[in-house]
């Protein structure tokens, strides 16, 4: 895992969201990678992850309880990897 | 939310679709025998640029990424590059599939200035004879310049797009390694008995063994080699292959003809799965969003005679197009059916397939004149 509550992250700018009922299509025009974001509280936080210096704040504006963090902090985690958002 | 239930969405449809096919031409200097739109040649109806505009004007405004173009061969259209460069600077990118015939150096160079697009050679065999009795005399050398010229133009990684038939599954590996030698990615899809495929199907299709070998072929490559899903009637054999289990047709899937007619899927090229036209006031939105038929596919759909079968689940029942154009019910077996009810089904059966509606085949002339090129 290389996400972490402290870690700063974005948005990659080459990627499109597209919203949809479960929560966005994230397409990345630079690898073609398709992406599903499954949850519209997914989609909120990676929206607003350059708005806040860490993860943690971004979480704590989006309103995400203390014990849905793990989980978000594991989805950002597999977005790295498909370079839908960026650390640092 | 668990994966199930983004499936169950997706099978309830997309406002837009996800990935949508459109051929933009008939014509065709190839005469493939599975050539799933029976193309050959153009149709004077075929949308003119301005309307093949508008088409992608409104797939931007529906915030689709990308498209999938074909034909026919679509570098035939003379209008091709303004085509695809009004999609790609309207953030579309495009993958258009080409038998090669025109990547000449020039065309080469030109599509590797370009940024958003990806392309897919089209090829049947890895060697000539293999090939050729599919794609036709000439065609493998064809397609291997093409590559040439796109390697040589530093194109990147353009895709090898294969057919798998009963007579080239045994070069799946040689497929790859001439895949890895250009740098390119490879792509395998399903034989569909669509277009003329209905007719050379039945002598084309893999073997029930050779499916067995594509399966543990695909599950040995993990999601190095593309699919575009269409595999996903194997998965009753056990462990899932990589993708969306899934028929997306007419839910997240469609297909765009020459004309602009709205089809479920690429393999479905018949009025029965015709949900629209592109130019009926509302245009592909209103096709994609409230025809009748992409409606009545979004509904749960019966498991018909597989309702007692214990791989429903994993399979779906597969292939909607392969029953159809096999004159098989839509809620049975696939005709490829691991389990083997497709061919018990298929044996016993004294229905006659349905014909594909449209036929672009050039005519047979039995007075040809020599061709003098």
């Amino acid at each position: 895992m290389t996400i972490t509550l402290e870690s700063s992250c974005s948005l990659s700018p080459q990627v499109a969201l597209r919203p949809e009922p479960f929560g966005a299509l994230a397409y990345h025009y630079g690898n073609r990678r398709l992406v599903f974001l499954k949850h519209p509280d997914v989609v909120a936080v990676v929206k607003n992850l350059a708005n806040h210096p860490t993860v943690g704040a971004t979480l704590d504006a989006c309103g995400i309880a203390a014990e849905r963090r793990a989980s978000f902090l594991a989805a950002l985690d597999n977005l790295t990897k498909s370079e839908i958002i960026h650390v640092g | 939310m668990s994966a199930d239930s983004l499936v169950s969405q997706l099978k309830r449809g997309l406002d837009a679709p996800i990935c949508l096919t459109w051929e933009l031409t008939y014509a065709c200097n190839l005469q493939c025998i599975h050539c799933l739109s029976s193309s050959g040649q153009r149709d004077p109806r075929e949308l003119t640029t301005a309307q093949a505009k508008a088409v992608i004007d409104e797939l931007r405004d529906l915030q689709v990424f990308y498209i999938n173009i074909g034909g026919g061969e679509p570098m035939i259209r003379r209008d091709f590059f303004d085509i695809i460069t009004h999609s790609v600077d309207n953030s579309i990118g495009v993958k258009f599939s080409t038998n090669g015939a025109y990547i000449d150096g020039e065309n080469a160079r030109r599509l590797a200035a370009m940024d958003y697009l990806d392309i897919q050679i089209s090829l049947d065999g890895t060697d000539a004879a293999t090939n050729d009795a599919v794609r036709g005399a000439g065609s493998f050398d064809t397609a291997i310049a093409a590559m040439e010229n796109l390697a040589r133009a530093n194109f990147g990684p353009f895709k090898i797009s294969v057919v798998v038939t009963r007579h080239n599954v045994a070069q799946l590996d040689d497929f790859k390694a001439l895949a890895d030698s250009y740098g390119a990615q490879l792509r395998i899809t399903r034989l569909r008995p669509a277009g003329r495929g209905a007719d050379t199907w039945h002598a084309l299709h893999p073997t029930a063994d050779q499916q067995i070998d594509i399966y543990r072929w695909l599950l040995g490559h993990g999601e190095n080699v593309l699919t575009g899903d269409s595999f996903f009637h194997l998965n009753a054999l056990g462990e899932p292959l990589p993708g969306l289990n899934l028929c997306g047709a007419g839910r997240v899937v469609c297909l765009i003809d020459p004309l602009g007619d709205v089809y479920a899927c690429p393999f479905v090229l018949h009025d029965e799965f015709r949900a629209g036209s592109v130019l009926d006031p509302g245009g592909f939105t209103k096709v994609w969003r409230e025809s009748a038929l992409f409606t009545s596919l979004r509904e749960p759909e019966s498991a018909g005679a597989c309702a007692s079968c214990g791989s429903y689940d994993a399979c779906q029942g597969g292939c909607m197009a392969a029953k159809f154009f096999t004159g098989l019910p839509l809620d049975g077996p696939d005709p490829e059916c691991v389990s083997g009810h497709g061919e018990e089904l298929l044996s016993a059966s004294t229905a006659t397939a349905p014909r594909p509606t449209k036929d672009h085949s050039r005519p047979v002339s039995l007075t040809r004149k020599p061709v003098r090129t």
